[in-house]
């Protein structure tokens, strides 16, 4: 079906090989030939059918005059560079029926389409994985706070919905957002890539290290170092206030991969001639909040602390894995609460989300099998 | 860095200061005045630190008139940049060095900070350290009060002594309405709509830690200095909450 990507490009290598497109994965034919991958995309994509065939290099099915023009393919190469990928002209040149106005449509639509279908793909099992080949290669950048060291950073979207917010970059080392630094990708939709995916990368791959590259003389936290012995294998940290075997997972996540860019000795101090400026001076410090992280950060195991001083009120206690990664109830003024609200919110997020077509978030796991 | 050499034979009435504050990559460099130059008391100790001070001194007030080869020129001329940078440092806090730089400020001069939630807060460049070769300039965000790198690697290069540890944090004391209202907006790591455990969990830690400083501030009578929209956000955070059951389930197919 698809012949002539063998001859040149595929629409599909084009488009990620465009200025700005850099982020993108190649979604496979396969992944966008299973119909039900595609489930919804009709009725967000004007003149979907077409789009959907120059995303595939698909000829049109009501063509009549098909292999008589072979040598403006060899021309139309050389515009790669253009926004036009050369693909799509190719076929388009045989479609004689078609009007210039529909030809840019279409081409709007292919766009469009395929970043629906790439927002999807990049959470699937192939998708991702190739998403961490490309996040190894640091195709994505890092992070530009110095505290951050270099942490590598992946796409997000801050919307699913497209045509809302361009492109950003997530990283798990401050858990902050940030705009690319080329604005290049200032044309990239963020929906694209959607919200969901740095989050679930991060989720799957939880042996990844992403600290970055901390220079030894940094004098970086005591807890981090503290944190970092506990989760050593040898499991050797004499001051640790934790015992060592009960922390090798904090809501989901290896204590050392728990935002290592924040917490004491990452939060800038304001200091005029070397003194500290004082919070209470009118243009004190009031955002160190921001990059704070406890110094014991077992402090942020709600459920743990929660069942550790409930155990046996009633024998539902679930998985740690189950309760671990998606938190489902919080909200302001119900902070004392929250623990209780949440066994039960738990429970109905899990039922609510699967029913929405085997999508529990607390699947997740389940992709890393892949990895 | 452009060679002021040729680019000046056949012009040499342009100052080098001129010169040095147009070179690509010293765009975050203002221009010393003259008089704050040649007077010597604003120059005290740094004849140890600059290698053939008097002529770097003469080469940066444009009387320098030694007969030299190119690579003793060259030499100079590197003097004269470092000398420039360590006076620099000085300079800009002063009254007139910090109304320069303000007004490099307000035209976004130093960038803008990559953070999404600060909407394009201009940056200013600060050291890490006031000594000289120990860290490279880094640019600070008066809206989240942190540190990033430049874009450029031209800039990345520069030494931050240049600019120092306190000359951000005296510009803000000294235009106090230049400094911008703080945001407690923040990012809410997401999967299929629903806040991911870890970072809600830090995040919640971390509103703690927020308001029992708004009440030591109001306990202080201190101005918290938090934008007034941020009560009404917290609202509509709750309503996403719920949507996030909604959402769209094919997504995580395969
Ligand atoms: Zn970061
Ligand atoms: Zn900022």
């Amino acid at each position: 079906m698809s012949s002539s990507s063998q001859v040149t490009e595929s629409w599909i290598s084009s488009f990620c090989g465009l200025l700005g497109h850099e982020y993108f994965a190649e979604v496979s034919e396969d992944f966008i030939e299973d119909d039900f991958n595609l489930t919804g995309l009709q009725s967000q994509v004007p003149m979907y059918k077409e789009a959907l065939e120059m995303i595939l290099d698909v000829e049109p099915e009501d063509d009549e005059d098909e292999e008589d023009e072979e040598e403006e393919e060899e021309e139309d190469d050389e515009v790669l560079g253009d926004e036009r990928p050369a693909g799509y002209r190719r076929t388009s040149d045989r479609r004689h029926l078609r009007i210039a106005s529909d030809l840019s449509v279409i081409e709007g639509s292919a766009e469009l389409l395929y970043g629906l279908i790439h927002q999807r793909y990049i959470t699937s099992r192939p998708g991702i994985q190739q998403m961490t080949e490309k996040y190894e290669l640091q195709h994505f950048g890092t992070c530009p706070r110095v505290n951050c060291n270099s942490c590598k950073v992946l796409p997000v979207g801050l919307n699913d919905i497209p045509g809302q917010e361009t492109v950003k970059l997530f990283c798990p080392s401050c858990l902050d957002v940030y705009t690319p630094p080329n604005s290049r990708f200032q044309s990239v939709d963020g929906a694209f890539f959607g919200t969901t995916f740095p989050s679930l990368f991060f989720m799957t791959f939880t042996d990844l290290d992403i600290g970055g590259v901390r220079p030894a003389s940094t004098g970086a936290a005591d807890a981090l170092a503290a944190v970092h012995s506990a989760a050593a294998p040898d499991g050797k940290s004499r001051n640790n206030p934790t015992p060592p075997n009960l922390i090798t997972s904090i809501n989901g996540v290896a204590p050392h991969n728990l935002a290592p860019g924040l917490g004491p000795g990452n939060i800038y101090e304001p200091r005029i001639y070397g003194f500290r400026v004082s919070e209470r001076a009118r243009s004190g410090p009031r955002m160190k909040w921001l990059r704070m992280r406890p110094t014991d950060v077992t402090e942020l195991d709600e459920t743990r602390r929660y069942w550790e001083e409930h155990d046996g009120e009633d024998g539902t206690r679930p998985d740690d894995d189950d309760m671990n990664m998606v938190d489902v109830a919080e909200g302001k003024g119900v902070r004392r609460k929250i623990i209780g609200r949440r066994r039960r919110a738990n429970g109905s997020a899990a039922t609510g989300a699967g029913g929405g077509g085997g999508v529990s978030p607390m699947d997740t796991n389940g992709v890393a099998a892949a990895g | 860095m452009d060679d002021f050499n040729s680019d000046t034979d056949s012009d040499y009435t342009s100052y080098w200061r001129d010169w040095f504050i147009s070179s690509r990559g010293n765009e975050y460099f203002c221009e010393i005045d003259e008089e704050y130059l040649t007077d010597r008391f604003n120059l005290t100790g740094l004849n140890t630190e600059v290698q053939y001070y008097q002529y770097a001194l003469d080469l940066v007030t444009d009387v320098f008139d030694l007969d030299c080869d190119d690579e003793m020129r060259e030499q100079i001329e590197k003097s004269a940049r470092h000398l420039y940078g360590l006076v620099h440092a000085r300079y800009i806090v002063t009254t007139r060095g910090l109304a320069k730089m303000l007004e490099k400020f307000k035209k976004s001069d130093f960038g803008k900070c990559p953070r999404v939630m600060c909407d394009s807060q201009p940056l200013l460049p600060m050291g890490q350290s006031d000594v000289a070769n120990t860290t490279p300039v880094k640019l600070y965000c008066a809206r989240c009060e942190d540190l990033y790198n430049p874009k450029s690697s031209r800039h990345a290069v520069i030494d931050g002594a240049y600019f120092g540890t306190s000359f951000h944090n005296i510009l803000f004391q000294v235009y106090p309405a230049m400094s911008p209202a703080k945001s407690q907006r923040r990012y809410e790591p997401r999967v299929f709509g629903f806040k991911v455990h870890a970072a809600a969990a830090l995040g919640r830690w971390q509103t703690d830690e927020r308001e029992r400083m708004k009440e030591r501030l109001k306990g202080a009578r201190v101005e918290t200095g938090f934008e007034a929209e941020d009560e009404e956000l917290e609202d509509e955070e709750e309503d996403e909450e719920m949507e996030g059951d909604g959402f769209e389930g094919a997504a995580v197919a395969q």
